[in-house]
């Protein structure tokens, strides 16, 4: 697998993309150090919430849905992340391919149709 | 037309004549590092600019228009300031955690931005599975943004995080379904085979019959929704949460968020280019020789930016037209509508590549 410019690697490439991502927040929170004022005052370093200090614990507890919505992701991901190799190859594998897939995806429907009937898509 | 790669190539074989090969991948290397940096943050203040002239025209506003000629310099004196601003440093957020956020959002969408097809043979990384690595790459931003939220240890950044969670991997399923849509129909899922499939001037969503117009529609919105846009922009719902989950972040640290931000939307746009109109390819209508004549001679990349830029106005454009949903609302679209419609439409691709109606 070479890339079109330079005959590079692509995962050298891809190598190089994400230090280039890190370099550039690098460079800039050095450039800003440098150049950015610093002044010192103990109500800055508070949270910016509603002016007056904030109550109770804020990493707290919170509402189960998203955990719900989590849990529902990953299974629907998962099984789509299974779909992409019989999608490329769709033709090659003909019939034969379909009729599997058409199982595997009965499964997947079932799966949503399930989460529906128990009320796990209702936001509570 | 000079072609990009015949200077490439040239450069290479200057490079391999009086270096080592090893030191000549080195240098390349570091050249491609310093052009996507440089070609990053110029598009990215462009599009600080574009936004904000559009959204003034649909407000009937003028916008910035006092720095430069139009205005255009505004974003690169924005960039200044931001650059000049303190980096508070709190004493009640987790310092690792909070420090490394930025890290990740802006390494998740440089990777995506150098694996889009910025012209006939002129892209960065090019996998055989290009797309799949693109929606995978994607979605460590959504690590970056729950642990900003999560680590800045504040409540309104603690639940602008969870809803931009929730949103995010959500709508995510919905992209990849409708990407599977346009996978099975073009039968692979290298980006650059992809253009090269589409360069006759026939779009995939030309080509792909009505199941492509449903994933396109389909697409645009989850883009919208996890580009935290538009609509669906209650992460950082300011009349109730400040800023949403960058709310602690101040100084060039607010700013990768922001950059990242519009940066996502660029690529959003272009894999929606990529995907269904064709990435590089210039518009084709068969017959009208001396029409696509024309049309082959604006080059290619332009061809690419011109396409996102005016997705990315349909995806402004959504922002002044719709009002903001509310967090049930949007996990019913995509749970009960979209998802179903997607999957209904991926059998209906099935058909369609199947029976050969596709043209």
């Amino acid at each position: 697998m070479v890339s079109l410019i330079f005959g590079i690697q692509n995962s050298t490439l891809a190598v190089v993309g994400a230090l280039t991502g890190v370099a550039l927040v690098a460079l800039a929170l050095v450039l800003a150090g440098l150049i950015s004022p610093r002044s010192f005052n103990p109500q800055k370093g508070e949270a910016y919430e509603c002016g007056i200090p904030t109550r109770g614990e804020s990493m707290a507890q919170f509402h189960v849905g998203y955990y719900l919505y989590a849990i529902l992701f990953l299974m629907f991901d998962v099984e789509t992340v299974f779909l992409y190799p019989w999608a490329v190859n769709m033709k090659a594998l003909g019939t034969d391919g379909l009729l599997c897939i058409a199982v595997f995806f009965g499964i997947l429907v079932l799966g949503l149709v399930y989460a529906w009937r128990k009320g796990a898509l209702e936001w509570k | 037309m000079l072609e990009l790669s015949h200077g490439a190539e040239w450069l290479n074989q200057w490079l391999l004549s009086w270096c080592a090969p090893w030191a000549a991948v080195t240098i390349e290397c570091v050249l491609i590092g310093v052009l996507l940096l440089l070609s990053y943050s110029v598009l990215a203040l462009f599009y600080i600019y574009f936004e904000r002239k559009v959204c003034a025209a649909f407000q009937c506003r003028l916008g910035p228009n006092r720095v430069g000629p139009w205005g255009v310099l505004q974003s690169v004196a924005d960039m200044f300031k931001i650059l000049i601003k303190e980096l508070i440093s709190l004493n009640h957020i987790d310092k690792f955690l909070f420090a490394l956020a930025p890290y990740l959002v802006i390494l998740a969408s440089m990777l995506c931005f150098s694996m889009l097809p910025w012209g006939s043979g002129i892209q960065i990384i090019d996998f055989n599975i290009g797309i799949f690595f693109l929606l995978a790459v994607s979605s460590i931003g959504v690590l970056g943004i729950l642990l900003a939220g999560w680590s800045s240890n504040n409540k309104f950044t603690l639940i602008g995080a969870l809803r931009s969670g929730a949103q995010m991997v959500s709508y995510e399923l919905s992209m990849g379904l409708s990407v599977i849509t346009m996978v099975a129909f073009a039968g692979t899922m290298s980006i650059s085979e992809m253009c090269q499939l589409q360069s006759d001037g026939m779009w995939f969503i030309f080509s792909g019959h009505i199941p492509a117009i449903i994933a396109f529609v389909i697409f645009i919105i989850a883009g919208t929704a996890e580009t935290n846009r538009g609509p669906f922009d209650l992460p950082e719902a300011e009349s109730e949460l400040t800023a949403g989950y960058h709310t602690e972040y101040s100084g060039i640290h607010f700013g990768f968020f922001y950059l990242a931000e519009y940066l996502n939307l660029f690529i959003v746009s272009g894999v929606a280019a990529l995907l269904f109109f064709g990435g590089w390819a210039p518009l084709h209508i068969p017959g009208w020789d001396a029409f696509n004549g024309v049309m082959d001679w604006i080059p290619s990349t332009i061809w690419f930016i011109g396409k996102a830029i005016v997705l990315s106005f349909i995806i402004i454009w959504f922002k002044w037209t719709f009002p903001r949903l509310r967090i049930d609302q949007l996990l019913t679209l995509e749970w009960k509508y979209l998802l179903p419609i997607n999957l209904v439409n991926l059998v209906l691709m099935v058909l369609v590549v199947c029976y050969g109606l596709h043209f």
